[in-house]
């Protein structure tokens, strides 16, 4: 037993700090897989509770022009470097198509004149990215609702996902693709829309030109930007790590009302 | 009372100080709030800057910042609060992780988990925060209805002159405190601080928790307004959070200086020892049992 625990703490030792060593018994519950388990029944209440008491139509704040951050920082991808996206951006956009379809009675493809051409809504909204900074913008774009309601949701339908051109992380088996999910609560929120514009502007490519979603009352990483592909879905399980989005995969919560 | 003795300098009594629920209660959130400070830690390395009003990020001014500073090749870490700049290379802006200076806001060893990883702090700070409040709301429902609020931690008209807490300052500076019949109840000063504390520093840290959830937003837009914004109250948030950290400090000090094994034993069984002057009643009687 003696010498086990100082081989133990031999190989412990050799690899990491002392400062570390007196939190290795926390890490080391952090990464069990039962614990993490019980962690993550929080989200679970999180939701449940928030949905309770916002409601499905109660708006995020909206704010006043002279509110407006002076600079909106832009976070993650800044240009996809993509073949397909660096075309489209040199075309400015022209050939650049936003396809609907999966569990849809009428698969579409819209242009951006098409989207542009569809009533609108300008909203001066908080983006708070996860980290814990603030910028506020203003968005002009489709309602995720109308375009939704063109093509026919089917019954099963469950949750909205965004398919977007940029590869935030370059893997070998292309999982770093990134994507992101809403269920059909905040699809069909009022303020949440496909923003063509921003700070009325057309979207610039570090704010995610040409489309960008935006789902007011959830974080930034719910935002996805260079969006290419909607595709209405009964379970999002078959996409990637199953967990519904590109950060949602890599530990963070699908719900992000926090 | 649970029972006596007599010493040479008088009677030793138990008492009955803390209910099943308060120290329940306590030790949960001893637990509860440690993984709130750690986690949240590890929350506030992903972005070390702090904010007043609703909107705040790299290219606005910070209210504080940990920073970290290339000085000649070598990593400086500096903090920065306001206009005035100091060096805290090694613990904050700059630690030492495996051997090597690493640009960290606070160090390794006082976040959760010890490397960076947002999102399991996240995790772990929503967990506790959920045990945190059911448990405060436990505790408050029994507070109310077991009178534990106005029995032990309502201040006296008397106890609230100011003569009355002058005297009662100086005597904790001196580190002398209540003995006999005095110490069978809070002192004001332990009154006053626990019910800030319980009424004002932990529903803030509440409060200023909520307020930076978007999705709280919208079901109580007014938070906003109360704290100036989610930027303030992430700054709040922070600030609540030293303010508990310096009460629990100065608590453990107090329970040290003031007699650790008997304020533990309070805690943990709920019988707290007191020296009382034996009556002349009393006296003989204990004078029967122990000659």
């Amino acid at each position: 037993m003696t010498s086990l625990l100082t081989r133990r703490r031999f190989l412990i030792g050799s690899t990491l700090t002392a400062s570390a060593l007196g939190l290795t018994g926390c890490d080391g519950l952090a990464e069990d897989g039962n614990v993490q388990s019980v962690i993550r029944m929080a989200e679970r209440l999180t939701m449940g509770t928030q949905r309770f008491l916002i409601g499905d139509t109660a708006l995020a704040r909206e704010f006043r022009a002279e509110d407006l951050s002076p600079t909106f920082r832009a976070n993650g991808s800044t240009m996809p470097d993509g073949a397909e996206y660096q075309a489209l951006l040199a075309g400015g956009f022209a050939q650049w198509q936003l396809k609907i379809g999966g569990l849809v009675e009428h698969p579409a493809s819209l242009s951006l004149a098409a989207l542009k051409a569809m009533p609108a809504r300008t909203q001066i909204t908080r983006h708070d990215c996860v980290e814990g900074w603030s910028a506020i913008g203003q968005w002009t774009g489709v309602p995720l609702g109308a375009v939704l309601k063109a093509a026919g949701l089917k019954k099963e339908a469950r949750y909205i996902v965004f398919h977007c051109a940029d590869e935030y992380e370059k893997t070998l088996d292309g999982s770093g693709w990134y994507y992101e999910s809403i269920d059909l609560v905040d699809a069909f929120h009022p303020q949440t829309i496909l923003a063509y514009a921003m700070n009325g502007r057309d979207l610039e490519v570090p704010h995610g030109a040409p489309l960008r979603l935006r789902v007011e009352r959830q974080l930034g990483y719910k935002q996805a930007k260079y969006l290419m592909r909607i595709e209405a879905v009964a379970d999002l399980k078959t996409f990637y790590g199953g967990n519904g989005g590109f950060w949602e995969d890599r530990g963070y919560e699908w719900y992000a009302g926090i | 009372m649970f029972g006596s003795s007599s010493t040479p300098s008088g009677q030793r009594t138990l008492i009955r100080r803390h209910s099943l629920t308060v120290r329940l209660s306590h030790w949960l959130n001893v637990l509860a709030m440690t993984v709130l400070l750690f986690s949240g830690l590890q929350i506030f390395n992903a972005h070390p800057s702090l904010y007043w009003g609703q909107y705040g990020a790299d290219d606005d001014p910070a209210v504080l910042s940990l920073q970290a500073v290339d000085n000649d090749g070598a990593l400086k870490g500096v903090t920065r609060i306001g206009s005035l700049s100091l060096d805290t290379t090694g613990v904050l802006g700059v630690s030492t992780v495996d051997g090597e200076p690493t640009v960290r806001g606070f160090p390794a060893w006082i976040t959760l988990p010890s490397y960076q990883d947002l999102a399991t702090g996240r995790r772990w700070h929503f967990f506790f925060a959920w045990a945190f409040v059911l448990n405060g709301l436990v505790y408050l429902a029994y507070g109310l209805v077991s009178r534990h609020f106005r029995r032990d931690l309502l201040p006296t008209r008397a106890e609230l002159a100011p003569s009355h807490l002058g005297h009662e300052i100086a005597d904790h500076a001196r580190l002398r405190f209540p003995t006999g019949e005095k110490a069978r109840h809070y002192n004001a000063l332990q009154k006053l601080t626990y019910l800030a504390v319980i009424f004002l520093m932990l529903p803030g840290m509440i409060l200023t928790g909520l307020t930076m959830s978007p999705g709280f937003n919208a079901f109580a837009p007014w938070l906003l307004d109360l704290f100036g914004g989610r930027q303030s109250a992430r700054t709040l948030h922070f600030l609540f959070a030293t303010s508990l950290v310096a009460f629990v400090l100065v608590h453990i000090a107090m329970v040290l200086a003031s007699g650790v094994v008997n304020n533990m034993r309070s805690m943990i069984t709920g019988r707290y020892a007191i020296r009382t002057e034996p009556s002349p009643a009393s006296a003989s009687i204990a004078s029967e049992i122990a000659p």
